[in-house]
Parts: structure tokens; C-alpha cells; sequence
């Protein structure tokens, strides 16, 4: 059984996310994560000040029960599936550590950041406000996040989704090469 | 019996997630790094499987459950909106190392912190709808 505990290769991650986009369209849906941001807006009554808002969210309600699982997935994975700890490039682990996360290899997501006594820093939580800004922000501006344009999307042959994907990689590489020096 | 599918779709997408360290911020660090091959052959994969499925059930008419069509319209044309949405994406992609479905599955991992890159993630999802129309797409 070590095969549950260890981390799942991409060879069998990549097919299995696959799956997942087939068996969505096979029951006449789409795969894509980020909607659910929109439709939780709604469900709080933000249709009252942006039409953006104003739809029929109980069609997707459907996604939102795919959020539950998703929750519940995460949460039977760590329990049970997981030692809870990321092996990543050695190189990759020095240049985090000149940036003061040395938890690499020790944790699933570095303690630096998201550990419940990191959030006494006026300065994490920015980061995890604004990181989730931008994410939730950006989303819905490109009509799409990963599964929505870099799965789904590009699975279409889609060229909007690969300008939103490179949107996404100079995005990602601006801020771990220019911004990251400036934030750690 | 819907409800059960899409709950069980979603479960085996978190475990997915989780176990092949999709939803660790590691892996988007090192990712961004070129560090390892590890999320490449995760999107990679996929892909090559999702295109040549997409193409066989086009070419076939292939149809999904109850004789409805497959959601595979085909998305609006622009350039700005794709570009301009995507690097802001990817910037937050990168600062939170969390994009939505990751969030939701951390969340169930029982990571508190999670909830305010969500609560952060709703809020800019709000602010979009507000400035929508003023915003070039």
C-alpha cells in the first residue's frame, strides 16, 4: 500500500485530472473551479450592485457540490493518504531558504506562510489577501483559471486559453523573479 | 443521484489534487523555477489526453448523458482580457501558490490560512464584477 502514501507521479496525476474534465463532459458540464467564486457572489447577493451577479446560480449549484468533494477530498488525502510532506529540487530548497522558507521538504505548504502563528504578521496576511485578490480578480477578467483554460481549454484546442495560459506563466515568473526579492 | 455524482467527481478530483502535490505551493514555486518536470508532466498529460479525447468526440458527434450536447463551446475571441486577466491570474497563482481548485481542497486539509487567500479570492471576484464594464475585454 505504499503506492497511496507516497506522492502520485505526474503519469498518473495528468490522466487522472483527465478523468476528471471526461467524466464532467460526459454528464454535460464543464471542469473549471474558479466559477464557483462567481456563484458563491451571487448566492451572498451581489447581483443587488453588479448584474455580473445577476444568474440563475441554482444551475450551478452543481459545481459547488464539486467544491464540497473537492474539501472533502483534501481532507481524506492529508488524513489518511499522506505523510504531509513535499520533496522538491534540492536547488529549488537553497533559494527558498535565502528567502527565509526553509520548511521545504518538512511540510505540504511552507509553515513561513500558512501556519496559524505566521498569521500574526501584518505581512502574510497581505500576502494571502492579495495573492487570492489577484487569483479570484484575474480569473474571472480571462474567463477561466487552470482547469477552465489550461485543461479544459487548450483539451479544445482553444487559442483564448493559451493567450490566457502564457498570461498565467509571465504572471507566475514576474513575480517569483521580480517581486518575491522585494517581498522576502 | 446527480448530487451523489458530483460529489464523488469531487472527491476523486481533491484526493487527485492533493496526492499529486498540485496543491502544494512548493510545486507552483518550483514550477515557476523550471525546477522539476513534475508539474509540466501533470498538465502535460492531461492535455494530450484531453485533446485527443475532445477531437474523438467531436469527429463522432460523441453526446453526453440524456442526449444533450457536450459543453465544449468554443470561447469569444479578444486578446486583452485573456492577457491581461491571465498575468493578473498569474501573479496571484504565483503569491497565494493556490489557484481555485487547490484552495478548496487545502481548505478540507484543514490549512485556517486557506480561508483567507478564499476570502481574498471572493473579494476579487467581486470587485471584477463591479469594474467589469469599465475594463477593457
Amino acid at each position: 500500500m505504499e503506492w497511496i502514501q507516497n506522492p502520485w507521479p505526474w503519469y498518473v496525476s495528468g490522466p487522472l485530472i483527465a478523468l476528471v474534465m471526461f467524466v464532467l463532459l460526459f454528464v454535460g458540464k464543464q471542469f473549471g473551479m474558479s466559477s464557483n467564486l462567481r456563484t458563491a457572489c451571487s448566492i451572498g447577493g451581489a447581483g443587488q450592485v453588479s448584474d455580473f451577479f445577476k444568474f440563475d446560480w441554482k444551475k450551478e449549484r452543481w459545481n459547488l457540490i464539486v467544491v464540497l468533494g473537492a474539501a472533502i477530498g483534501g481532507f481524506l488525502a492529508s488524513n489518511f493518504m499522506s505523510d504531509n510532506t513535499v520533496e522538491i529540487n534540492p536547488e529549488i530548497s537553497e533559494k527558498l531558504e535565502t528567502y527565509g522558507i526553509k520548511s521545504s521538504g518538512e511540510a505540504y505548504l511552507p509553515t513561513e506562510i500558512f501556519s496559524n502563528e505566521s498569521l500574526s504578521d501584518p505581512k502574510i496576511i497581505l500576502i494571502l489577501i492579495v495573492g487570492g485578490f489577484l487569483v479570484g480578480f484575474g480569473a474571472r477578467y480571462a474567463g477561466g483559471c487552470t482547469s477552465g483554460h489550461a485543461i479544459s481549454g487548450l483539451s479544445n484546442l482553444q487559442l483564448p486559453s493559451l493567450i490566457a495560459v502564457i498570461g498565467f506563466f509571465i504572471g507566475g515568473l514576474v513575480m517569483i523573479n521580480f517581486i518575491y526579492p522585494l517581498i522576502f | 443521484m446527480k448530487t451523489l455524482i458530483y460529489l464523488i467527481i469531487g472527491i476523486f478530483f481533491g484526493i487527485v489534487m492533493y496526492k499529486s502535490e498540485a496543491a502544494s505551493w512548493f510545486r507552483i514555486y518550483e514550477m515557476f523555477e523550471f525546477g522539476a518536470f513534475h508539474m509540466y508532466g501533470i498538465i502535460g498529460s492531461a492535455l494530450v489526453i484531453g485533446v485527443v479525447g475532445v477531437q474523438i468526440i467531436k469527429r463522432n458527434k460523441v453526446k453526453a448523458l440524456g442526449g444533450q450536447e457536450m459543453a465544449l463551446k468554443p470561447k469569444a475571441m479578444s486578446v486583452s482580457r485573456y492577457i491581461i486577466g491571465g498575468i493578473l491570474f498569474g501573479l496571484g497563482w504565483a503569491l497565494a501558490g493556490a489557484c481555485p481548485g487547490p484552495m478548496y481542497v487545502l481548505a478540507g486539509a484543514g490549512y485556517a490560512s486557506i480561508l483567507i487567500v478564499i476570502f481574498g479570492a471572493l473579494l476579487g471576484t467581486f470587485v471584477y464584477g463591479l469594474l467589469k464594464n469599465k475594463l477593457p475585454h
